[in-house]
């Protein structure tokens, strides 16, 4: 084998190396010699060419953008549309001295400082050879004032191109969003290769969270241009990859429904199909129109928005936060069914007012003297604060939260939008994040009715009762129902796989239902079914924006005055026999959930019936309902006890509720 | 005790500038290419002087270094070795962690300066995998190759991740010829070369999807005219038109008319070609193959197997870098930041260069007393 020295052979390693050294030296010199030979075969043999195509290389690529793709609702009623429009352009190559170019340009089209400042940001990150487009949207009589000057400016193109349009303007504002020019922070993220040649990029809803999707894949040209820069022929195209068509799962008719019901007032409602967790509607009162923000916004129409008291805006449905107040009431009632806290058949004897073992402060029922003694299915109907302050506490703060965050309370329930907001589920690891105080058992028993820590947003709302109304299977909300690409026959449907049930035993879902039926029939939400000819199940809520601190709550019922102090809910889903819509609205200024939303969700509702001409497939039809068109005459209806009822909105019964809760 | 150590520093300082330990015809050719480097990036930077001022500091900088380097004998380098290779290496693995640059983390911010804790390892590599052969009996077995390919593995690695794919072939070329030069036998070499060849199609998987286009742009250009295919389109245009004599200094119409993306950096030597032709890139590729030469022979002078294995290692690393930006260039490799040396404008290639010949002149400083 071998013989290992162990003495280093000096002499030897030296040789080794002068032989290595010179293996390696001849070695380079080849590769050097390869590299020259490369050189030769391009400056040599491959002159002619390439000088020639050194002279010709007047050859550019140019990109062609993708066209955006459209975006329909469920029906393929069109909600964003490309219309042609033209835009003046600038090759920055040969300009020596641009803001003397921009001053002259200016005298011919008008040039506004907005246009100026997001041009030279976007000069500044493009190539020196690629345009860059100076100001959106050409009136005619900019473009033929330009073709007259135009030997005036070599560097300077009016470009045609697609720009978004909107043609239901404000309806779908806060869902389906608006696109708007590429600025300096869009450069930083957006991959320069796929955005070569595009304008325009999605700043909300749909168009910014599906913007992948819709933005497709640039083709390009190749341009012969002359010494100025100016095209002369094109001379290959190859065709851009346009972006895939969307179809929500919005529906126009339900959409409109929801927007009129409110009538300009504040608030925001959201429909879901509790059977897939499509989102049949979403609006948020008041509204904007999306195309003003397309080529650029104006000042005045900026300014008038911002400073509008009721936020245009500001997406309510997706953002806005409000206390539940009674609408946590069935989830906290099922809850107790499923940790084994409560029977149905158990009662409570509600006198007006519950009170801490220990404390001096009392917590009020809503009906003076109380409901009498409640099972669990009447503490819904009539809404019934004692029993869920018990209910509440028995339960206490910590399984509290952990059931409630199973309906998404607390959390942003998924939906492909961005930008939801959390809320709040009252829980202890909240309350320690945020104060230096320890959790008070008070906290729990208002946490209970939903009111303290608590704030949910109109779409977790929905989630929940949509949560709810398919026996506790949750899906995540979707607006996209499927996408159409170019040269497919078919939309893809996206997936949407539901999860593991909240509900461990069938019968409790049952309770629950039949209390929130009987809310409709009978309870705080009494009569808003009148007319409709499936079975509703509902619950409202009554959230108080300032706490009680005066009595002239008790001497001072009217609407107006409550109104001012209240945030009117109203939850429900239908059939109750084969739930195929859940619907949640906020009325931010209301006086009773049940007499101020109720009614909104009954119109979506009605616009939701209509929608599938009447009849809804595998739910049983109500015997004695009338047909939708021709409602009877508002029931007079019995008080429980004798608080102020709010007034019939908009030719909708007198509804009963005085006996909702704060 | 502070004026001692201010007398002597003094002291060294005039050392450094009165009696400088350096070879002289290798301090010509690096002088010679400095100038021709500035010289083509004033034509190539739209004969801007900003651009000619700081590539001119970079060099004052790199210089300083190499005086100062050159003052270190090489067993005191040896002494410091294995902690200028760790200390290097933990400053990529700070890098990794939160460093800051474009799309790939390989900066570091010292706030006055930003620098690539790569550079160093240029440098460190070789000295470590010299280091460790240094005291072992060569030429090395299995184990001791083992062993080498780990040290150079692993910085190599986190370099790759960062990603800068042509750094991370710079440092295991300089590693790999301190190995070659250490006399690893032959068939050994042959063996570990077909081994990393087979390897190839498994490394296409861990490249990024970028680095991975630009290898398929090179292999046909025209199947990206608006990214990387343009480069290399572009780049064989300005040097074929170039010819035989050149279109002259200041007179490269493809960058001037900015046909020719990264002029002034990684495309430089393409203006260069189109501006002398392919007679001003035989003298080039001359003057690097001298300096190279001097290199070598340098290394063969060195005292012991650490000098000896650290300078050669130095000298053919140089190789690497030309032959890799002038195949790129002439779009026969793909599109990897591998700059050409002293001539490329920015980054820190051009002083750690300069101070990896300042390790070759205290080399050259201690060489062999008999011969």
């Amino acid at each position: 084998m071998k013989i290992r020295n162990t003495i280093k052979d000096a002499r030897g390693e030296s040789a080794l190396f002068r032989r290595r050294a010179l293996v390696g030296f001849v070695l380079i010199l080849l590769g050097l010699g390869g590299l020259v030979g490369r050189y030769v075969v391009l400056q040599v043999s491959r002159h002619t060419e390439f000088a020639t195509r050194a002279t010709n290389n007047r050859v550019k690529p140019r990109a062609i953008p993708p066209a955006r793709g459209l975006i329909y609702d469920r029906n393929g009623v069109l909600l964003a549309d490309n219309v042609p429009a033209f835009r003046l352009e600038v090759v920055p190559e040969q300009v020596k001295d641009m803001p003397a170019l921009l001053a002259r340009l200016g005298k011919v089209v008008p040039l506004d400082q907005d246009d100026i400042d997001a041009f030279n940001k976007q000069l500044k990150q493009s190539r020196r050879f690629d345009s860059v487009p100076l100001k959106m949207h050409l009136t005619e009589d900019e473009i033929d004032r330009f073709a007259v000057n135009r030997w005036h400016f070599p560097n300077v193109d009016v470009v045609p191109y697609l720009t978004r349009r909107y043609p239901l303007g404000g309806l779908f504002a806060h869902v389906v969003g608006y696109v708007g020019r590429i600025d300096a922070d869009d450069l930083q993220r957006l991959d320069p290769d796929r955005y070569q040649g595009t304008s325009h990029v999605g700043r909300s809803g749909v168009e910014r969270s599906y913007e992948d999707v819709l933005h497709g894949k640039p083709g390009y040209e190749l341009l012969e241009v002359n010494a100025d820069g100016r095209t002369q022929h094109v001379l290959e195209t190859h065709a851009p990859t346009p972006g895939k068509n969307l179809y929500l799962s919005l529906d126009v008719r339900i959409q409109k429904a929801a927007e009129a019901a409110f009538d300009g007032r504040p608030g925001a409602a959201v429909a879901i199909d509790p059977r897939n967790g499509q989102v049949l509607a979403m609006v948020s009162v008041p509204t904007f129109d999306p195309n003003l923000f397309v080529n650029g916004i104006s000042q005045v129409d900026y300014a008038a928005l911002i400073t509008n008291p009721e936020k245009p805006l500001y997406n309510r449905a997706l953002r806005g936060v409000y206390p539940p107040g009674s609408t946590v009431k069935p989830f906290l009632a099922l809850g107790g069914l499923e940790l084994g806290l409560r029977k149905p058949s158990d009662t409570v004897l509600s006198v007006g007012q519950f009170c801490l073992p220990g404390q001096k402060r009392c917590y009020r029922d809503d009906t003076r003297g109380g409901d009498g003694t409640v099972d669990m299915v009447t503490a819904i109907e009539k809404s019934t604060n004692t029993y869920f302050y018990k209910l509440a506490l028995d339960m206490g703060i910590d399984r509290l939260s952990q059931w409630m965050a199973r309906f998404s309370f607390g959390s942003k329930t998924g939906i492909d939008l961005i930008g939801e907001s959390d809320g709040t589920l009252p829980s202890r690891a909240w309350k320690s994040a945020h104060s230096k105080l320890p959790w008070y058992p008070g906290e729990t028993v208002i946490a209970g009715i939903g009111q303290g820590y608590w704030a949910v947003t109109p779409l977790q709302l929905a989630h929940a009762t949509a949560t709810l109304a398919d026996h506790g299977v949750p899906y995540l909300p979707r607006l996209v129902l499927a996408t159409k690409g170019v040269g497919e026959d078919q939309r893809q449907l996206l997936s949407n796989p539901p999860e593991p049930s909240v509900i461990r035993n069938p019968a409790e879902w049952e309770v629950i239902n039949e209390g929130m039926r009987a809310v409709i029939t009978g309870g705080t939400g009494k009569g808003l079914n009148v007319g409709f000819p499936y079975a509703i199940a509902g619950k409202s809520g009554t959230a108080e924006r300032f706490s009680r601190t005066t009595d002239a709550y008790n001497t001072n019922r009217s609407t107006a005055y409550l109104a001012a102090r209240h945030r009117a809910w109203f939850i429900a889903y239908a059939p109750a026999d084969n739930p195929q819509i859940a619907v949640a609205a906020v009325l931010e200024q209301g006086a009773w959930g049940a007499s101020a939303a109720g009614p909104i969700v009954r119109k979506i509702l009605d616009a939701w019936l209509a929608t599938h001409d009447g009849v809804i497939a595998g739910a049983t039809r109500l015997p004695t309902a009338a047909p939708v068109a021709v409602r009877p005459a508002p029931v007079a209806v019995g008080e429980p006890q004798g608080g102020a009822a709010g007034p019939g909105v908009e030719g909708l019964p007198a509804p009963a509720s005085s006996g909702d809760n704060p | 005790m502070i004026q001692i150590l201010y007398i002597r520093m003094r002291r060294f300082l005039r050392r450094i500038l009165t009696r400088p330990r350096i070879d002289l015809p290798l301090a010509a050719g690096l002088f010679l290419l400095a100038l021709i480097g500035l010289a083509t990036l004033y034509s190539a930077g739209d004969q801007s002087f900003a651009l000619v001022g700081g590539q001119s500091a970079r060099f004052v900088l790199g210089g300083a270094l190499l005086l100062l380097v050159s003052r270190i004998p090489p067993s005191v380098l040896r002494g410091w070795t294995p902690w200028l290779y760790a200390g290097s290496t933990a400053l990529l693995v700070v890098v990794a962690i939160l460093g800051e640059g474009r799309g790939s983390m390989r900066w570091l911010d010292l706030g006055v300066m930003r620098f690539q804790p790569s550079e160093l390892l240029k440098l460190t590599t070789p000295m470590m995998v010299a280091w460790y052969l240094h005291p072992r009996q060569l030429p090395p077995g299995w184990k001791d190759i083992v062993m080498v390919a780990l040290l150079i593995a692993i910085p190599v690695g986190l370099i790759a991740e960062q990603p800068d794919l042509g750094t991370a072939v710079l440092v295991a070329a300089a590693g790999a010829f301190a190995l070659f030069l250490a006399g690893m036998a032959w068939w050994r070499i042959g063996l570990l070369v077909g081994a990393v060849v087979g390897m190839i199609p498994v490394g296409w998987h861990f490249l990024h999807q970028y680095q991975r286009d630009r290898v398929l742009t090179m292999l046909n250009p025209e199947s990206d005219p608006l990214g990387n295919g343009w480069h290399i389109i572009q780049s064989q245009i300005a040097v074929g038109s170039g010819g035989i004599f050149g279109k002259g200094w200041l007179h490269s119409s493809q960058s001037r008319l900015d046909f020719l993306p990264e002029h002034t950096t990684d495309f430089i030597f393409a203006v260069f070609s189109e501006e002398f032709g392919l007679l001003g890139v035989c003298a080039l590729i001359a003057l690097y193959a001298f300096i190279i030469g001097r290199s070598l022979w340098i290394a063969m002078e060195a005292r012991d197997t650490y000098s000896r294995l650290l300078a050669g290692a130095i000298g053919m690393s140089f190789f690497v870098y030309v032959f890799v930006n002038g195949s790129m260039v002439a779009g026969v490799l793909p599109v990897v930041g591998v700059p050409m040396p002293m001539i490329s404008y920015g980054g820190t290639s051009a002083v750690s260069l300069l101070t990896g010949f300042g390790v070759l002149m205290s080399i050259h400083a201690n060489r062999k007393t008999h011969i």
